[in-house]
C-alpha cells in the first residue's frame, strides 16, 4: 500500500516490567522489517511498569501497524504515538574531544552556550555532557568536530507529552504537597 | 496447598478442564511423568517426534475448540516443537505447550539438553513464559489458557526448568485472570456497524469472503443467517472451509490461488466486499493492487493488526466475528425497513455469477487408464456424504481436497493454512480423532508429506486411534512439479520421489492395514474397504503424475489472470513474467 512521505515518529510504549519484554520489542521490528532509529528504557513511577521511548521511521501504514503490533504484545499497556501531539524530546550526550591547548578556551565557551557540563579532565581531552533535544546535540556535535571528536555515546530519545494528560492510573495515596503542586511556584520544572 | 511443581502443573491442567495430553518423555520433564503415573483424569498420547505433539493439540483444539495441550522435553524437543507452535500461530490455533528447562541454577550454562527456549519460541507464540518460581506456576498456566484462547487465539509456551517442577511450592489459582495489559476488545463499533448494514443493503454486486476467524468464533450460524438474509453469495478462504456450506446455492466456494474461477472472478468485480475473520493472505489476494478494486471493503476481525494490513479497508470493525454479525443481522434488518431488502437489483450479479460459474465450473479430464486425484477426492466426499473429518498434509492433494470434498460443517476440516507445514496430515488426524474416537477421521495427503510425519503410524496402532490415510501418490513433490512445469519451463529439479518405501508394507510394519489401487475403477471399494476397517490403514493410490492444480493464479499476479488448463507456451511466458520472486 502506498502512504505517505516517509517520517520520523516518536512513539512511548508502557510495559510491564519483565525480563523478555525488551527483546519482544527488539525481536518485533526485526522480525517485521520496521526501522528503529532508538530505543531507550526505564522504569517509571509504578516499579511494575517500564517505559519505552522508540524513534520509528515510515510511511503512516507502517507506523500504524508498528502501534498495532506493539499493542499486540501482550506485556504492552500503552502505546502512543506523541509525534503530532504536545511534547518535550530530551536527549543524553557524553561526548570526548581532544583538548589541544589551543582549543580548551573555545570548547569550554561553546560548552557553556549548550549548557553542557564537563564531566571528565586530562591534559588532551575533555568529556562533555550535554542534553537536549536533537537539533541541538548535532549542532554541538558540528561545532566540537574541528576540534577532533573522540567517542560519542547518546542515549537514545526520552519523550513526555506536555499538559497534565498522562497521569499515573492508580489514584496515588495524598502525599504532602509537593512545592511543584504549589500554583504560586512558576516554572518550577527545569 | 503445597505441592511439589510437577502436581501443581497437572492439577492445573485438570482444572483447566484438559483430558488429553499429547507429549514425549525426557530427563527435564520426568518429574511431570512421574506425576502422571498416579494421576487420576488425565490422558497421555505418546507421540514419536515432538512436532507431532503439536500438531495433534492442535488437531484437538480445533476439532473441540478447546485449548490443545503438548508436553515435551528440553532442548531438542522444544526446538523441534517449534515448527507446531508457528503453524498454531499462523493459523490462530490455542494451544499450550509445556517444554522442560534445565534447572534455574544450570539456565544459560550450555547444560545438557539446553536450548533458550524461550528465546526460541518468542516469535512463534501469541506470548511465552519461564518459570522462576513454583508460586507462579498456577498463575503462569492460568494466563496461558487464557491468553491461548482469547482475542485472537494463538499458541502459548511455557518453559518449566526442572528444580521448578521438584521443589514444593503453594498451588495459588487465581479465579479470575485480570491483565492490565491484555484486554481484546470483543464488541464491535456500534457506528461501523451500521455503516457496514448501509453499504451491504445498497450493494449491487457484493461478495462475503470468510475465513478461519468465523470458524473459531463459532459464528458459522450467524453468518448463515447474515449471507440469507442479504443473498449475498459467500465465499471461503483455505481457513474457512465448513464455516458456510459448500454445496448451499449462495456459496461460490473457495477463492484465492487455486480458488474457484468464479469466486475470484466475483470478489474482483464485487462493488462491496465484506471480509469475515480473514487476513488478506496473499495466497488470497494475489497481487494487491489488482485485487477488488471497486470494491468498499469491511473487514471484520478480533485482531486490529489485521485491518489495513495488507489492502486498505473503509470500514474497519475490530471484535468477536459471532457477536459482531449478530450486531450486523440486527442492523441489516433496520436499514432493509427503510432502504428495502435491494433483492431485486442484486438479481443481475447472481446471474453473472451463475455465467461464470457455468462457463469455469471445476473441471478435470476423465480417464479410464489413470486415476485422476480429484476424482478420489470426490469418491471420499460421496463416501462420507461430507460428513468426515477431513485433514490434509499440504501441497497438490490438499488444494484437490479443498476444491472437490463437499464440506457441510465448521470443525470438520484441518489444513496447515498460513504456514503449509508438510507432515501435519497425520500427527493432527491423530489429535482430531483422540477428541473424537466415534467420528470417521480421513487423512488425505500426498506421498511427500505423508514421509516426513510417517512415524507417528505407530502412535495411531498404539494409542487406538483409527485415523485413515489416503495418500495421493504421485512419485513425487507434485506441487513443486506443477510450479516447475508451468512457470519454470519443465526444467524439473529435486521432485522426484521414487516408488519407495511401499506404503501397504509400511503400513503392515506399523501393524496397521495396507491397501493400493492404481485403476479408476479400484477406487470406490478400496475407500469402502478403508472406511469400514477398525483399524489404522494406509489407502495407497497411484494417481496421475501429470495431473496439475486449476485454476492456478501464479503468485504475484491478479486474480483475474488464472490459468484455468494445462498452460500453452503463451501462459507459460505470461506466468513466469508476473512470478514475482515469491
Amino acid at each position: 500500500m502506498n502512504g505517505s512521505e516517509p517520517g520520523r515518529h516518536t512513539i512511548s510504549v508502557l510495559v510491564e516490567n519483565k525480563f523478555g519484554v525488551l527483546s519482544r520489542v527488539a525481536g518485533l521490528f526485526s522480525a517485521r522489517g520496521y526501522n528503529i532509529e532508538s530505543l531507550s528504557v526505564g522504569e517509571t513511577l509504578d516499579p511494575t511498569v517500564s517505559r519505552m521511548t522508540l524513534v520509528v521511521t515510515g510511511d503512516e501504514f507502517v507506523i500504524e501497524q508498528v502501534m498495532k503490533q506493539l499493542h499486540k504484545l501482550i506485556d504492552v499497556i500503552k502505546v502512543n504515538d506523541l509525534t503530532d501531539e504536545s511534547h518535550v524530546e530530551r536527549e543524553l550526550m557524553l561526548i570526548r574531544v581532544n583538548a589541544e591547548p589551543q582549543h580548551r578556551e573555545e570548547i569550554l565557551r561553546t560548552a557553556d552556550i549548550f549548557r553542557a557540563k564537563v564531566v571528565d579532565v586530562t591534559q588532551v581531552s575533555f568529556v562533555l555532557e550535554a542534553t537536549g533535544d536533537e537539533g541541538k546535540l548535532e549542532a554541538l556535535i558540528e561545532l566540537l568536530r574541528p576540534m577532533g571528536i573522540q567517542e560519542l555515546v547518546r542515549t537514545g530519545k526520552v519523550a513526555i507529552s506536555r499538559g497534565p494528560k498522562t497521569r499515573p492510573r492508580k489514584a496515588e495515596p495524598a502525599k504532602r504537597p509537593r512545592v511543584s503542586d504549589d500554583p504560586r511556584v512558576v516554572g518550577f520544572a527545569d | 496447598m503445597r505441592l511439589p511443581g510437577a502436581r501443581i502443573v497437572l492439577e492445573c491442567l485438570k482444572r483447566e478442564g484438559v483430558d488429553i495430553v499429547f507429549g514425549l518423555p525426557g530427563g527435564a520433564v520426568l518429574p511431570i511423568y512421574d506425576a502422571l503415573y498416579d494421576f487420576e483424569g488425565l490422558r497421555h498420547v505418546l507421540v514419536r517426534q515432538e512436532a507431532a505433539a503439536g500438531h495433534a493439540a492442535e488437531g484437538y483444539a480445533r476439532a473441540t475448540g478447546k485449548v490443545g495441550v503438548c508436553l515435551v522435553t528440553s532442548g531438542p524437543a522444544c526446538t523441534n516443537l517449534v515448527t507446531a507452535l508457528q503453524d498454531a500461530m499462523m493459523d490462530s490455533i490455542p494451544i499450550v505447550a509445556f517444554t522442560g528447562q534445565v534447572p534455574t541454577h544450570l539456565i544459560g550454562n550450555d547444560a545438557f539438553q539446553e536450548a533458550d527456549n524461550v528465546g526460541i519460541t518468542r516469535s512463534a507464540t501469541k506470548h511465552n513464559f519461564l518459570v522462576k518460581d513454583g508460586k507462579d506456576l498456577g498463575p503462569i498456566i492460568r494466563e496461558a489458557f487464557h491468553i491461548a484462547q482469547t482475542g485472537r487465539p494463538g499458541p502459548v509456551h511455557v518453559d518449566l526448568p526442572k528444580d521448578i517442577l521438584v521443589k514444593e511450592a503453594e498451588l495459588i489459582w487465581p479465579d479470575k485472570v485480570t491483565m492490565r495489559s491484555y484486554n481484546p476488545n470483543y464488541e464491535g463499533h456500534v457506528g461501523q456497524i451500521r455503516r457496514a448494514a448501509r453499504s451491504m443493503v445498497r450493494a449491487r454486486k457484493p461478495v462475503l469472503y470468510v475465513g478461519g476467524g468465523v470458524i473459531s468464533a463459532n459464528a458459522h450460524e450467524e453468518l448463515r443467517a447474515l449471507a440469507e438474509l442479504t443473498d449475498i453469495p459467500v465465499t471461503t478462504t483455505l481457513m474457512g472451509l465448513g464455516a458456510f456450506p459448500s454445496e448451499h446455492p449462495l456459496s461460490i466456494e473457495m477463492l484465492g490461488m487455486h480458488g474457484t474461477y468464479y469466486a475470484n472472478m466475483a470478489v474482483h468485480h464485487s462493488d462491496v466486499l465484506i471480509a469475515v475473520g480473514a487476513r488478506f493472505d496473499d495466497r488470497v489476494t494475489g497481487k494487491v493492487d489488482a485485487f477488488a478494486p471497486h470494491a468498499e471493503i469491511i473487514h471484520i476481525d478480533i485482531d486490529p493488526s489485521s485491518i489495513s494490513k495488507n489492502i486498505k479497508v473503509d470500514v474497519p470493525i475490530v471484535g468477536d466475528c459471532r457477536r459482531v454479525l449478530r450486531a450486523l443481522v440486527e442492523a441489516v434488518r433496520e436499514e432493509m425497513k427503510t432502504a428495502g431488502d435491494g433483492r431485486e437489483s442484486r438479481r443481475p450479479w447472481h446471474t453473472q455469477i451463475a455465467e461464470w460459474r457455468k462457463a469455469q465450473p471445476l473441471r478435470y479430464e476423465w480417464s479410464d487408464d489413470v486415476i485422476k486425484p480429484q476424482y478420489v477426492i470426490q469418491e471420499i466426499s460421496n463416501a462420507t456424504r461430507g460428513e468426515a473429518m477431513i485433514v490434509t498434509g499440504v501441497g497438490q492433494h490438499q488444494m484437490w481436497a479443498a476444491q472437490y470434498y463437499k464440506f457441510k460443517y465448521p470443525r470438520a476440516w484441518f489444513t496447515s493454512g498460513g504456514l503449509g507445514t508438510m507432515g501435519y496430515g497425520l500427527p493432527t488426524a491423530m489429535g482430531v480423532q483422540a477428541a473424537h474416537p466415534d467420528k470417521q477421521v480421513i487423512n488425505i495427503d500426498g506421498d511427500g508429506s505423508f514421509q516426513m510425519n510417517s512415524q507417528e503410524l505407530a502412535t495411531c496402532f498404539a494409542e487406538h486411534l483409527p485415523v485413515k490415510t489416503v495418500i495421493i501418490n504421485n512419485s513425487g513433490h507434485g506441487m513443486v512439479r506443477q510450479w516447475q512445469r508451468i512457470i519454470y519451463k519443465e526444467r524439473y529439479c529435486a521432485i522426484d520421489l521414487p516408488q519407495i518405501p511401499d506404503w501397504v508394507k509400511l503400513a503392515e510394519a506399523y501393524g496397521c492395514v495396507g491397501l493400493r489401487v492404481s485403476k479408476p475403477s479400484e477406487v470406490v471399494p478400496a475407500i469402502e474397504k478403508m472406511l469400514s476397517t477398525p483399524a489404522p490403514v494406509i489407502l495407497d493410490v497411484i494417481v496421475d503424475k501429470d495431473e496439475c492444480v486449476f485454476p492456478m493464479v501464479p503468485a504475484g499476479g491478479a486474480n483475474t489472470d488464472m490459468i484455468l488448463a494445462p498452460p500453452t507456451r503463451e501462459v507459460r511466458d505470461r506466468a513466469a513474467k508476473s512470478q514475482t520472486g515469491f
